[in-house]
């Protein structure tokens, strides 16, 4: 295990709300995420989760509270915060125009890596996302299942003990799914706590804890399986119409 | 009864490798048919060539009747088709959105006024009618896509991942919609990437390196799965991968605090005594959808 | 910022529009505006009568014969000499420098001089008068410093001036300013936003990466593409259109420099502002083209301008560096603190706004 805050937190939020106009996207948001955790964040579209994974990554400030990660104040340390954490958005953030390598050099070199150290980092990953023979290929012309583990090793590249992953597998195809969350389940058994959102309610099955976000507010925080024995509900998909339905 | 689609031996290659090879279908009205398989197995290659998009090098496709290479513009009122990216104008409000569309289609002011109302009710717009396109929930902007497309009430709906991307809750809210479509006597055809909505279809064919691998209704495919499959509760990942590591072909998927082992029904009792040995008690899970897809994807086809 | 710098590289060297939009078109308009002009109009006769006599008067002489353009063929000593002197086609337009001249200027007022044209040959005589009051100009810049908006020496044209007569000479060096700002405000207006677009601004803004670092980062690059374009268009114009070289080619360079960055910076601008790549394009053009073409001195001398146009003329990059690089090559001045000075001014202004607006727009 890699260390991570003297308590143990990988995530902490307090109070943490933000506001667009009138408009409270997250409101007064309280997690607790241990390290070394794979927590699902869950709820519908426009529920606020990426606002607030956008604040914890120092991407957006919140308008109210604070948040900790690794320990660290977003407030007053974004800076180290954001060497602490690996991002992934649905987005996937790759230059298509670049080859793989060069994609993952680029970053690298953000990261400060120097040269060699990028190099070996790159054929590291490059090895377990099994992407080795893609280095030299023009990121825009690879399947997208390609284009997501690319992502991965993009927000691996310096090591972070927290990974936050926003809707990492949308679009993306149930075989290239599985093969991902083999990845996730890897790299958190090293230690790193993942932070992931998702759609597929399948995947929330596979997380330790999940919470379920309802309009800027968490409804429901546990274990898949305590939740679903306190809600009576047959699987996640049940739960989470459950939990989001009025 | 002429069928509503009707496909033989469908084929298309691209820079002479084959993305759809000898694809066959027909589909009644009233009729849902899912088509699911990993990416570039094809499923969009299909549906546009099903709605005259992309003309295809070989087979047929028949539209009630009609041959869509031949016919194409008596075909074109007949099928409605929402592509994986559905562009609305976001600049225009829901309303303008559905006008230009029923513009598209040359309706007449009745019948756009009241398939206006009819599709705004449907699809629990019509709070949102002067909402710009762009401000909407991904949820709503799929509903005000399907509202688009059927404004000029096709027979044959044709649908490229229509939720991807879309939470929970309004894949449902849309997949309840789909069905009333259905039932409504249209015949629908869609492709998805999620094994829950592949449930709700009535046939489903898989698609893989541009050939069906596997076809049937959804229950006949999760229980034509040939292998077994062993669930484990809260056993240490570690410790059962090496304890399998003596069965060839035995695989391990972890499901949060669950391990499911997926075995050949002659190593079940091996593998069943073995995690006994290691104070393990493996209780058998029932396969579904998704395995088959797994198995089928691998191994090619769904035979043992 | 190297990483950052880099990657910019490799952006442009997998583009090859963009790379034809930054060598080519330069290149094109050049010639093509270099060829559209007139050449045989070099040395043109013209006559003096300076009234005043003293150091000041010889001075805005030696300047205005300083280009190479026009020749003082003639001291006159009377008015009633330029008659007959466009009459024998002896000198195309005289220069009057009345009594008093240097007087005026002392007490820091404005001195006018007058420019007599003949009527005769419209063209040629408007394309006189165009440079005269080009030179004169000039001469303000470097003799008379610090004038402010309204220079103390003043011509009041008295002709029409067609600007399609205006030879390569002059024309050239001022076709650098105009072509210059608008091929760097369109390579650096998308760079922002199609990484917006794109979803990578997210992904590069979860590094530890500085907004001072990215922006940087991203202006050398195109720097170098900006240099390599003016010593293009530079050895068209001295090649192809024989344009002198009367001053110094590192203080071109070195103004050159300066010119691009404040261009490029405008274009970084453009895109922290705007939402799409075509809107980013769209406004690079409208706001670099139509005012370096129009409002620069460029085709129309600023002293010819109603006084908010010549407001607006200020506030924009290539008027100032189309004096300087006019001054260099024709003029032979090297040394244009105050133009210089201005345009550093613009540079750390409109740089400095570029990343503060970049900063706060992470927020929506």
């Amino acid at each position: 295990m890699r260390p991570t805050t003297e308590s143990g937190l990988a995530v902490r939020a307090h109070h943490l709300s933000r506001r667009f106009g009138d408009f409270t996207a997250v409101d007064s948001l309280d997690l607790d995420v241990e390290a070394g955790e794979i927590f699902g964040f869950l709820g519908a579209n426009g529920a606020g989760k990426t606002t607030a994974i956008r604040m914890l990554c120092g991407l957006l400030a919140p308008s109210a509270g604070e948040a900790w990660v690794d320990g660290l104040p977003i407030s007053t340390h974004g800076e180290a915060v954001k060497r602490r954490i690996g991002y992934m958005s649905q987005r996937f953030g790759l230059y298509d125009d670049l080859r793989v390598g060069e994609n993952l050099e680029f970053y690298g070199g953000i990261y400060g890596l120097d040269s060699a150290a990028i190099k070996a980092r790159r054929g590291e990953l490059l090895e377990r996302l099994d992407l080795s023979q893609a280095l030299d290929r023009p990121t825009g012309s690879l399947p997208l299942g390609y284009k997501q583990r690319l992502a991965l090793g993009v927000a691996l590249l310096h090591r972070p003990p927290i990974l936050f992953l926003d809707e990492p597998t949308g679009g993306v195809d149930p075989v290239a799914r599985r093969a991902f969350w083999d990845l996730i389940y890897e790299v958190a058994a090293e230690g790193t706590t993942v932070f992931v959102t998702t759609h597929y309610m399948d995947e929330a099955e596979y997380c330790g804890r999940v919470s379920i976000m309802v309009a800027g507010r968490i409804q429901a925080l546990g274990t898949p399986a305590s939740l679903k024995a306190e809600h009576g509900a047959r699987d996640m998909q049940d739960l989470f119409l459950k939990v989001v339905g009025t | 009864m002429t069928p509503v689609l009707d496909i033989r031996s469908l084929a298309r290659a691209w820079d002479g490798k084959p993305a759809l090879r000898d694809l066959s279908l027909t589909l009644q009205a009233g009729g849902m048919l899912g088509l699911i398989g990993p990416d570039g197995a094809g499923k969009t290659t299909a549906m546009r060539m099903a709605c005259g998009l992309l003309r295809p090098d070989g087979g047929e496709v028949r539209v009630l009747g009609l041959d869509v290479q031949r016919d194409g513009a008596a075909i074109r009122p007949l099928i409605g088709y929402m592509p994986q990216r559905f562009s609305l104008y976001p600049d225009l409000s829901v309303d303008e959105n559905l006008r230009f569309f029923s513009e598209l289609h040359g309706l007449s002011r009745d019948q756009r006024q009241q398939r206006r109302e009819r599709l705004l009710a449907f699809s629990r717009l019509e709070p949102f009618t002067r909402r710009r396109a762009g401000a909407l929930s991904g949820g709503m902007k799929q509903k005000l896509a399907l509202a688009c497309t059927l404004i000029h009430e096709p027979r044959l709906l044709i649908l490229d991942e229509p939720t991807t991307g879309v939470d929970p809750v309004s894949r449902q809210e849309f997949w309840d919609l789909l069905g009333d479509l259905a039932r409504g006597g249209m015949a629908l055809w869609v492709s998805t990437p999620y094994m829950d909505e592949a449930e709700r279809c009535g046939h489903i064919q898989l698609l893989h390196q541009g050939q069906v691998i596997a076809e049937g209704r959804p229950a006949e495919l999760s229980a034509s799965f040939p292998r077994r499959i062993l669930r484990l509760e809260g056993a240490d990942p570690q410790a059962v991968r090496q304890l399998v590591q003596a069965f060839a072909g035995v695989v391990l998927h972890r499901f949060g605090h669950s391990l499911h082992l997926v075995c050949d029904p002659d190593q079940e009792e091996g593998l069943r005594l073995a995690l006994r040995q290691a104070n393990l008690e493996a209780k058998p899970q029932p396969p579904t959808l998704e395995d088959a897809f797994f198995h089928a994807v691998a191994h090619g086809s769904l035979a043992a | 910022m190297l990483a950052v710098a880099a990657k910019e590289f490799l952006h442009i060297l997998r583009d090859p529009r963009t790379l034809a939009v930054a060598l080519v078109m330069p290149l094109a308009m050049v010639l093509l505006y270099g060829y559209a002009i007139d050449m045989e109009l070099r040395a043109l006769p013209i006559a003096v009568l300076d009234e005043e006599g003293g150091v000041r008067s010889r001075q805005l002489v030696e300047d205005v014969q300083s280009s190479g353009f026009i020749q003082v063929v003639e001291r006159l000593s009377s008015r009633e000499q330029i008659e007959p002197g466009f009459r024998h086609n002896r000198f195309l337009a005289a220069l009057v420098i009345p009594a008093g001249h240097a007087r005026r200027l002392g007490q820091g007022r404005e001195a006018p001089v007058q420019v007599v044209v003949d009527g005769a040959d419209g063209s040629t005589a408007a394309t006189v008068g165009a440079y005269l009051e080009q030179a004169i100009a000039l001469h303000n810049g470097r003799r008379l410093p610090g004038a402010g908006l309204k220079p103390p020496l003043r011509v009041e044209p008295r002709t029409w001036f067609n600007p399609q007569r205006v030879s390569a000479h002059f024309i050239v060096p001022g076709l650098t300013a105009v072509v210059m700002i608008m091929v760097c405000a369109l390579l650096t207006s998308i760079s922002i936003v199609r990484e917006r677009e794109t979803g990578t601004l997210e992904q590069v803004l979860t590094a530890p990466v500085q907004a001072r670092e990215l922006i940087l980062g991203k202006l050398q690059p195109y720097l170098l593409i900006g240099a390599l374009d003016t010593a293009v268009i530079f050895f068209v114009g001295r090649v192809v259109f024989q344009v002198p070289m009367n001053g110094s080619w590192l203080a071109l360079a070195g103004y050159s420099l300066l010119y691009i960055w404040v261009a490029l910076a405008m274009g970084l601008l453009i895109s922290a502002l705007v939402r799409t790549q075509q809107v980013a394009m769209m406004i690079a053009l409208v706001v670099t083209l139509l005012p370096a073409l129009l409002l620069s001195g460029f085709i129309f001398s600023h002293a010819s301008m109603p006084l908010p146009l010549q407001v607006v003329g200020h506030l924009i990059p290539a008027t100032w560096y189309l004096r300087i690089v006019r001054g260099v090559m024709l003029a032979g001045v090297n040394a244009w603190p105050r133009e210089a000075l201005v345009l550093a001014g613009m540079g750390v202004a409109i740089t400095g706004l570029a990343l503060k607006r970049f900063q706060k727009r992470l927020d929506d």
